[in-house]
């Protein structure tokens, strides 16, 4: 059983008690305790159990603007008051920082709203074995075939929040998660792809035989690939993809970034930098949202942001710290985006396929190649050849490059949004960019 | 060295007797115990942003009958809690019906000192020493325009307590010293990154001119990169320089040579044992064993020595990296490679330092050779798919290289290329073999471990260039 909110609480006061006494002069502690029981199958036998049970405490202690951190997985008594003190210590002797402080009072999250994040029901492994059993038949059923390598974690955490200005608060949240790896082989390659679910609750995560399916479908599709010439040329991407291109908007609007200079959407408030059609929300609030709060990482409330309108960047991704050096305040984004996404485009799936006579769709990308100071970007990639509209054949060991400025100008969105993780996008495509490939 | 049962409800001899009944008739198995403290402090936009301690506290519990491993950990180290842990992993393997392999082999070979970085040096020193760093860089130039330098220190304690009561303990040390810079000139920015560390006290790294030579180099990677133009894209020849580009051997056949995908088959290398799978003069190891690199480990996390282990020798493939469990199914022994990020989670075959060891050209000749390509000094992060065997890498400073000669400096564009063909299209295997400054983290199943990488300058005859000029 996960830890209750009376045990956390306890330790989190225990904590700031202590804290008080040896002299800050403002705290904030968050303890929590999560555990996660994982089944992995292999070729439809058992592979792998993995049980894990994990307590941590994170400190922040404050001396006037003089601040340090310490976190711990060991809460003993014993083990807490000799890293406060440590903690306390190092705050002295680390030179003061203006921008320091806790989050304004008044910006504080006043509530937990019900958000439905926790399912109660535990399933015990005979029924995650089933699962799987169910789910890798299905992925095995065409002898193309050759490996198969599926999980089930169930996940329960629970946490506290606390700080020297009184807010303390927490709430517990649950995931189910299933996936399963698929390789399949011809007489010319072998490849491999996946299918994910993911969701709160339990009785809504794809069925296994669908999941099984899903996952061999997208992999025997990909054998015998070919490479192409290198070429400008339309580019589509798929949902799995598209939301990585939003995952690096985001990070190119963290104050973080923006507070240091480093990245390439500085000074980009109320400018154009998506076509007319484009809209971005971050929503905290959706029910069993997988990227679903009440509050950010420093307890201040989260209200759903527009971040880009009609194409224009309206918000930056605001934490306390980096709030006080734009002179901004925090509108509760210390930790990142909550559930975040593209709104539906204007165009059918099958009319985005359509509207070149020849393009690529991409279903994978390797490397880490966003670069958020310049806006360069440059991955290896693999996907397939569209020509009119139908899927010809499988391609690989091409690279896909452009920059962010000109690619965000170029996108269009189909109007197939699904809330799948927490970062969403429709299947979205980018116009002017360069494949390299022979 | 830490004494996990000092301040708990459980004894040395009660903990024994639950592991040698946990693991009656498992094939293997053992209670991994890790007691890990760690700092951060770093210095960004002319303050000292972070600085920060864990101490994290654990043990990991495994016991493997055949193919399956059961595995549970948790941060308390007490009765309770591993008895616990005990039933979980006894309701995985109801029907294991194996023998325990005792045979563990013992080395005295240590490769670096038990020592506490941490605790070397005051935190004043340090803090003394990045906000040097920051105004060396700052004076250096008017186009800095940002300046991110930071330390991390870290002593890792584990107890390694296999049935039958035998014990395997090490003590790790390791440190980065790291160096970010970006620099803004005629509206133009771009930034550079270097870093070194290993397994030795912060001293090491720390005098004047070696964090001084951290600076310039990131520094000078920035400057260059001001001044680049865009990069080619197709497929051409590339010119690696030594050290730190051997991230490419890493991705492009490392990933592929370790033991659990080959046991799997899901590694393109899985049937190539004994064949050619590189030029005439490639030789490539995986060495655990060279004083105090970042990725040497006196013994590996199940407790087994590590060595110097040859992949690929003279072109053909020898050996693949092993840990005891793959090792077993695959019929062979351990080759020391059995690692984990930390007690949360369970072993894998992974690097250590991965190495192509020397030829006899020059980087002159190769250059010289090329009509149209480039040559690539350093790269940011690479990453494998392991099943079709395609990698990629990200160049942080290139060059275009016209007839022979090496000419203006490129934006960073991902290189890609096939890991199992790649290598045969090596055609010069330089005389410069270089280590890495000491860096590198892989990643692999969501665990990140420490590894280092090293190769001379190569030519390599075709990759595909992912730049934006056609």
């Amino acid at each position: 059983m996960i830890k209750d909110q009376e045990y956390l609480l306890e330790k989190a006061s225990y904590c700031l008690d202590l804290i008080k006494k040896l002299g800050a002069t403002d705290s904030s502690v968050i303890v929590s305790n999560s555990i996660s029981e994982t089944v992995n199958f292999r070729n439809k036998k058992l592979d792998e159990s993995n049980r894990s049970d994990n307590l941590a405490v994170g400190i922040t202690t404050y001396i006037g603007k003089k601040k340090s951190s310490i976190s711990s997985s060991n809460l003993s008594k014993e083990n807490l008051n000799t890293l406060i003190e440590k903690c306390i210590e190092t705050t002295k002797n680390t030179p003061e920082d203006e921008f320091n402080s806790l989050p304004d009072k008044d910006l504080l999250a006043k509530e937990v709203k019900d958000l439905d994040l926790y399912d109660d029901t535990h399933i015990n492994n005979e029924d995650k074995i089933q699962y799987l059993t169910k789910l890798e038949v299905s992925a095995s059923s065409n002898k193309k075939i050759i490996n198969t390598e599926s999980s089930f974690t169930e996940d329960k955490s629970n946490f506290i929040l606390a700080n020297s200005d009184g807010f303390c608060k927490g709430y517990k949240d649950s995931s189910f998660v299933a996936s399963s790896v698929t390789v399949a082989k011809d007489d010319k390659s072998m490849e491999r792809d996946y299918e994910y679910t993911g969701k709160c609750h339990l009785d809504d995560i794809i069925d296994a035989d669908v999941l099984g399916k899903l996952a061999a479908e997208q992999t025997i599709r990909k054998l015998s690939p070919k490479k192409i010439g290198s070429e400008k040329i339309s580019l589509i991407f798929d949902k799995r993809i598209a939301k990585g291109i939003l995952g690096t908007f985001a990070s190119a609007i963290a104050s973080s970034a923006i507070s240091r200079g480093t990245s390439f959407l500085k000074d980009k408030i109320n400018h154009k930098i998506f076509s007319d059609k484009i809209n971005i929300m971050d929503k905290p609030d959706i029910l069993k949202g997988l990227g679903s709060r009440s509050f950010d990482n420093e307890g201040v409330r989260s209200d759903t942001l527009r971040l880009v309108e009609q194409g224009v960047l309206k918000h930056y991704l605001i934490d306390t710290y980096n709030g006080k050096k734009l002179n901004q305040r925090s509108n509760g984004r210390c930790g990142g985006t909550s559930n975040l996404y593209f709104e539906n485009g204007d165009i059918s799936y099958k009319d985005l396929l359509n509207s070149n006579s020849k393009c690529l769709y991409i279903t994978e990308t390797i490397g880490h190649g966003s670069n958020i100071v310049t806006g360069d970007y440059s991955v290896g990639a693999s996907g397939f050849l569209i020509e009119n509209g139908e899927f010809k054949h499988p391609i690989n060991e091409i690279t896909i490059a452009g920059n962010f400025r000109d690619m965000f100008q170029n996108i269009t969105l189909a109007n197939d949004l699904e809330f799948k993780y927490s970062t969403n996008s429709p299947t979205m495509m980018i116009e002017g960019m360069v494949v390299a490939g022979k | 060295m830490s004494n996990f049962f000092e301040k708990s409800d459980l004894s040395r001899n009660e903990a024994e007797a639950i592991i040698s009944d946990t693991l009656q008739k498992c094939d293997d198995g053992e209670l991994y115990l890790e007691n890990s403290k760690s700092e951060t402090i770093s210095l960004d936009d002319n303050k000292i942003k972070n600085s920060s301690y864990n101490s994290d506290l654990g043990f990991g519990f495994r016991a493997i009958s055949d193919e399956i491993v059961a595995y549970s950990h948790s941060n308390e180290i007490s009765k309770n809690s591993l008895k616990q842990s005990s039933e979980s992993l006894k309701s995985t393997l109801k029907s294991a019906r194996g023998t325990y392999n005792h045979s563990i082999p013992k080395s005295n070979e240590k490769y670096y000192d038990n020592i506490n970085p941490i605790e070397q040096k005051s935190l004043k020193e340090k803090i003394e020493i990045l906000e040097e760093a920051n105004k060396y860089l700052r004076s250096k130039d008017k186009s800095v325009k940002q300046v991110t330098a930071n330390f991390s220190g870290e002593q890792k304690s584990i107890e390694i307590i296999r049935s039958g009561g035998e014990v395997l303990t090490d003590v790790r040390p390791l440190i980065r010293f790291n160096v970010s810079v970006m620099l803004e000139k005629n509206g133009r920015k771009e930034s550079g990154v270097y870093g070194v560390g290993g397994r030795q006290s912060y001293d090491f790294y720390l005098g004047e001119t070696n964090w001084k030579n951290v600076c310039d180099e990131a520094f000078r990677i920035a400057s260059v990169n001001l001044d680049s133009k865009p990069a080619p894209a197709g497929e051409m020849k590339v010119v690696l320089g030594p050290g730190w580009p051997a991230i490419l051997i890493h991705e492009a056949i490392g990933h592929g040579l370790e033991g659990d995908f080959n046991r799997k088959k899901t590694s393109a290398f899985h049937n190539l044992m004994g064949q050619k799978v590189a030029s005439e003069g490639v030789t490539i190891v995986d060495d655990g064993t060279i004083n105090n690199r970042r990725g040497s480990l006196t013994i590996d996390d199940e407790g087994t020595p590590t060595e110097k282990t040859v992949l690929i020798e003279n072109g053909i493939l020898k050996n693949f990296m092993q840990d005891r469990l793959n090792a077993r199914l695959m019929k062979t022994r351990s080759t020391g490679s059995g690692r984990r990020e930390n007690y949360r989670h369970i072993v894998l075959p992974r690097m250590r330092n991965t190495m192509m060891l020397n030829g006899n050209h020059t980087q002159e000749e190769m250059i010289k050779s090329v009509e149209k390509g480039i040559f690539a000094v350093s790269f940011g992060g690479g990453q494998v798919d392991i099943t079709s065997g395609k990698f990629v890498f990200n160049c942080t400073e290139a060059y275009e290289i016209v007839n022979g000669k090496i000419g203006a400096p490129i934006k960073g564009a991902t290189l890609i290329g096939d890991g199992p063909s790649i290598l045969k299209e090596v055609s010069m295997v330089g005389n410069d073999m270089m280590l890495d400054p000491g860096i590198g983290t892989c990643g692999k199943a969501g665990q990140g471990v420490p590894v280092g990488v090293a190769q001379p300058s190569i030519l390599i005859n075709k990759m595909t260039v992912g730049g934006t000029k056609l």
